[in-house]
């Protein structure tokens, strides 16, 4: 496999969910992608669901500062404590989990690890995961912070760039989707308006 | 197209299955009356594709219908949100368990298990079903856009009255000639053609293109031409065998009660007759005819109790019989002597009408001839039984225009009516050919063994057709879909399962290979050559 890619840290975690925090601002994992993270034997499954970037402490907003610089890059250097009082994080939906060989779509028994690191996972991995789309209904099922349709759109956006015939993927992810949502019509043409290349 | 069609999905025993079809398979490659297999857990079922429909998973498409412009939204939507479902009627069930296996194809008694895969039937289950062409059994033709042949039982076929249906220009008479030639064959029957339209002797019409060789050009040595009309048969080029002529002394009142509308008789007039025959005797036609206006005559209705109008409405009606120009008061030879005698010797007749086309003519001779034909039948059959001698062979009488002598008015008592209600008792029954199958008594309908019909529109005729057929309302789709040609719904017990096909070609050299093998002599070429001639 290749060289993993280490995007974050599980600073919060549940059965359904995890959160973690970027090592570096604003470097979240694109909407709808694919992370992992360890809890040996253990491996859990998410799909970014969210993302934010905020002051360290809660309740106390940043302030504007550029009233006086030229530009945006200027704020940041003229005030380098900034990147030490902001932080980005992301929340994962968990869908799935691996242990030994085997990949299971659905819940791990126990939820992620505090401080466990999080990987985003590259396209061979992406391809295994996606071989079964039963994960669409794991998001279909959660309520989420963000909407449904773009959630899944985003995620399945994200999986195609890893075949090479992404309209054959995203027409079977769109069958199935067409299964999952069989008596909500909107949402399914409102997903396939937001999927179709 | 792919042989997987779909799985199944609901049903029941007594409605048939629903299947949903799979997104790889088209509505629009299926077809009402196609055959498919369903595999299901212990036994595949044998059954016929009845209906086609199109189904959203979710009503809110078919408000605001998708943007089918979209290839992607189309492609996704297909076979998903929106499906087709077959309606299929298992009718058989073929291997699978040990008796299916010995026995060959059983009726269902049960249906497929949820989600048993159906696939179209390949050309060796319609085999397994329909049985091989052999000594017994007759290609009359092929399912539709399949190869296979479907084959009729006619050892089976005969031991019942048949009807062939459809409306005008389907291919009765087509169909009816193929079935003859495959009863002449291999039924071990022997038929009387009462041919109204000179079509089953020697040539037969065609839309559009010469005359077709009809039976005795096929089989010289099997099949005699009867001629009504000597002239119009010379005329024609047929070289007939007998030339039928009817006494007034051969009429009786029962064939009189047949064309009480054609001759426009009131009941008093049909009452009268009977009294006349009781009167005078055999010679009663001539001797009421006979009866002048005058002072006695009104002396004699009086006496019988026939008003004076009845008399003169039964006088014209006899008169147009008297004018028949086959009519004689004495029939030199015996019209039904001689039938019967050919039939003995294992030939078969056909009547030919020449150019006394009227339903009168074609009722009262019909009608008449069978009469005493049963009647030869019957004596020796009750004979045959008490003394143990050989049974006469068994006869199949076909009648056009049945409704004319087996609509509810009268079926119950002219012998056409007896012999459909007989079965086969006296080893007699009848193929009746019919474009409207309404017309004729339910009883009769129902107690035809097979029946094979080509498209019928009328809803009535439709409907008595298939009065009592299991599955009636499922085969009425799939009859009412028929091609107007060449195409035909058979269901009975002739075959398994009601089938339908396209009906065997008839009418080019090929066809007259396959149906009369060996029989192409020098003779029948010159015929052909001269009926092209006389075509011309
Ligand atoms: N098996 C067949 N082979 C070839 N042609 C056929 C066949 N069946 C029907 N046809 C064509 O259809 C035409 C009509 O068929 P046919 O004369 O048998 O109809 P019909 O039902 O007897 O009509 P009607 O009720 O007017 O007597 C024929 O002239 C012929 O051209
Ligand atoms: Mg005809």
């Amino acid at each position: 496999m290749t060289e993993e890619q280490r995007v974050g840290e599980v600073i919060e975690a549940s059965t359904t969910d995890f959160v973690a925090q970027c090592y570096e601002l604003y470097q979240s994992p694109p909407l709808g992608s694919l992370v992992k993270t360890r809890d040996e034997p253990v491996e859990l499954y998410g799909i970014v669901y969210h993302a934010a970037t905020a002051g360290f402490e809660t309740g106390r907003r940043p302030i504007a500062r550029g009233k006086d610089e030229a530009t945006e890059e200027a704020i940041y250097q003229s005030s380098p404590q900034l990147l030490k009082l902001l932080r980005s994080e992301f929340g994962a939906l968990v869908v799935g989990h691996r242990q030994g060989d085997k990949l299971y779509h659905y819940l791990p028994p126990k939820p992620a690890r505090i401080h466990g690191f999080v990987y985003l996972c590259q396209p061979d991995e992406v391809k295994e995961f996606s071989q079964s789309l039963a994960f669409l209904n794991i998001l279909i099922n959660t309520h989420l912070p963000v909407s449904t349709e773009e959630l899944i759109s985003a995620c399945l956006r994200q999986m195609s760039q890893v075949y090479e015939d992404r309209h054959a993927f995203l027409v079977a992810a769109g069958k199935e989707l067409a299964i999952f949502l069989s008596g909500q019509f909107n949402q399914l043409k409102a997903i396939l308006e937001r999927i179709k290349q | 197209m792919s042989e997987h069609l779909g799985i199944v999905v609901s049903g029941s025993l007594s409605k048939g299955v629903e299947v949903r079809l799979d997104s790889s398979a088209s509505v629009e490659d299926m077809a009402g009356g196609r055959y498919v297999t369903i595999e299901g857990k212990k036994q595949r079922f044998f059954g016929m594709i009845t209906d086609v429909n199109l189904e959203v998973i979710d009503p809110k498409l078919t408000l605001t219908p998708p943007d089918m412009a979209d290839p992607f939204i189309a492609e996704v939507l297909d076979g998903t949100s929106t499906y087709g479902t077959l309606h299929i009627l298992p009718m058989l069930t073929i291997g699978g368990e040990a008796t299916g296996l010995i026995e060959g194809p059983q009726p269902v008694k049960t249906v497929p298990s949820h989600f048993s895969t159906v696939n179209l039937a390949s050309d060796s289950d319609i085999e397994l079903v329909f049985g091989k062409e052999d000594k017994g059994r007759f290609w009359i033709g092929n399912p539709l856009d399949m190869e296979t042949k479907i084959c009729l039982n006619l050892t089976e076929l005969v031991k019942r009255s048949n009807g062939i249906f459809g409306k005008s220009g389907t291919g009765k008479t087509f169909l009816t000639r193929i079935l003859l030639i495959g009863m002449l064959q291999k039924s071990q029957a022997v038929n009387l053609i009462f041919d109204m339209h000179n079509e089953y002797g020697w040539a037969g019409t065609r839309e559009g293109a010469p005359p077709v060789k009809a039976l005795k050009q096929l089989f010289p040595s099997s099949v005699a031409v009867f001629a009504l009309d000597e002239e119009n048969s010379r005329r024609r080029g047929v070289s007939t065998d007998f030339v039928v002529r009817i006494g007034y002394d051969e009429i009786e009142p029962e064939d009189m009660v047949l064309l009480r509308q054609t001759l426009n008789l009131t009941e008093p007039a049909v009452e009268a007759v009977y009294q006349m025959r009781r009167k005078f005797g055999k010679n009663w036609l001539q001797r009421t005819l006979d009866i002048k206006d005058a002072e006695e005559t009104r002396d004699l209705l009086k006496d019988m109790n026939i008003h004076e109008s009845t008399f003169q409405n039964l006088q014209r009606g006899l008169a147009t019989i008297r004018r028949l120009p086959f009519i004689e008061p004495h029939a030199p030879v015996n019209a039904v002597i001689s039938i019967l005698e050919h039939l003995d010797r294992g030939m078969n007749v056909v009547l030919e009408f020449g150019r006394y086309r009227d339903v009168t003519s074609y009722v009262l001779v019909a009608n008449m001839l069978a009469r005493r034909i049963y009647a030869q039948y019957q004596e020796r059959m009750e004979k045959a039984m008490g003394e143990d001698t050989a049974k006469p062979t068994p006869l199949v009488i076909t009648i056009e225009e049945a409704h004319k002598f087996l609509n509810p008015e009268v079926a119950s008592n002219t012998i056409f009516g007896t012999i459909a209600r007989e079965m086969r008792k006296y080893n007699v029954t009848l193929l009746v050919i019919d474009q409207r199958p309404s017309g004729i008594d339910g009883e009769v309908m129902s107690q035809l063994g097979t029946k094979i019909t080509c498209l019928l529109d009328n809803e009535r005729d439709i409907d008595s057709v298939l009065a009592g057929a299991s599955g009636k309302s499922e085969l009425k789709t799939v009859l009412s879909k028929l091609e107007s040609k060449q195409q035909t719904l058979i269901f009975g017990h002739a075959v398994p399962m009601p089938v339908v096909v396209r009906t065997r070609e008839y009418g080019s050299a090929e066809s007259y290979r396959d149906f009369a093998p060996g029989q192409e002599t020098d003779i029948g070429k010159r015929a052909e050559k001269d009926i092209e001639e006389l075509w011309e």
